[in-house]
């Protein structure tokens, strides 16, 4: 089983929800939206929207920028990328790798076993 | 940071496994995503001791890596640093540990793949997302089925 850890396991978190999901296909589209236009398409309130961007934000999926009272909001999925082809990549190499390698040390463990009982019955 | 883990369970003694692991003809016969054969397979076997391993893969393409044992300590730890020649994925210099322990079946063998701090940095600041989110939800929904999401 792969683990994906740290600042992954927070961005999986964060898009388990769908309300967050929702907004972030939206930040997509749009590029960027305020707080309150975010809040807009959902029935809850304007601090329940609040919280779902923090998690967001904590995840590094967006960005927050304030000018006066109006907070915009904008994707911000650089990391996450960079760190799911890596992942992906050595996932490949080393999965495949470690098939190979079980089979070979199993082989070799089964070779060695036959080798020892053979030694006991010589003695 | 970020790091890949994979756990696996393996039938033989962990010191047949740490020497697969570690001798060029162990190497030989397992390195590479696909099967693919390896071409060049050199080991120091000692903490500070250099690895190297070129490898063919099915496409023809051929990739070499190579690091330096930062721990060497059979048949328990292994730890190394992991380059590719020419920095051919742009990836600078990562880390791996390999702890095998003695269970009942053989080998539990845990693996850790951690890019270093500095590559994240510098990864986090590349420019360009198009198909990010795209990735992210398959990505996510290929996970959900299977664990702890």
């Amino acid at each position: 089983m792969v683990n994906y850890e740290t600042s992954l396991d927070r961005t999986f978190a964060a898009l388990t929800d769908p309300t967050r999901r929702a907004i972030l296909v939206r930040l997509e589209r749009e590029a960027a939206a305020t707080v309150s236009e975010l809040a807009q398409p959902f029935a809850i309130k304007l601090p329940a929207v609040m919280k779902h961007l923090d998690v967001l934000d904590e995840a590094g999926l967006i960005s927050r920028s304030k000018a006066g009272r109006t907070v915009t909001v904008r994707l911000r999925p650089e990391p996450m990328r960079e760190a799911m082809d890596w992942l992906q990549r050595y996932e490949r190499f080393w999965s495949g790798s470690f098939d190979r390698l079980k089979a070979l040390a199993e082989a070799q463990e089964k070779a060695a076993q036959a080798a020892e009982a053979r030694k006991d019955g010589d003695e | 940071m970020t790091s890949l883990t994979l756990v696996r369970q393996i039938a033989a003694r962990p010191s047949i496994v740490f020497d697969a692991l570690t001798t060029p003809e162990g190497i030989r016969c397992w390195w590479g995503p696909d099967g693919g054969p390896v071409l060049i397979a050199e080991t120091e076997p000692r903490a500070g001791g250099r690895f190297r391993v070129r490898f063919r893969m099915l496409d023809e393409s051929e990739h070499e890596s190579s690091g330096e044992y930062l721990e060497f300590d059979p048949p328990r730890r292994l730890a190394m640093s992991w380059r590719w020649a020419g920095d051919e994925d742009k990836g600078g210099e990562s880390r791996i540990e390999i702890d095998l322990r003695a269970v009942a079946a053989g080998t539990e063998l845990t693996f850790t793949h951690a890019m270093l701090h500095d590559e994240e940095t510098r990864l986090s600041h590349t420019d360009g997302w198009a198909g990010a989110l795209d990735k992210l939800q398959r990505h996510f929904e290929a996970l959900k089925g299977t664990a702890h999401v």
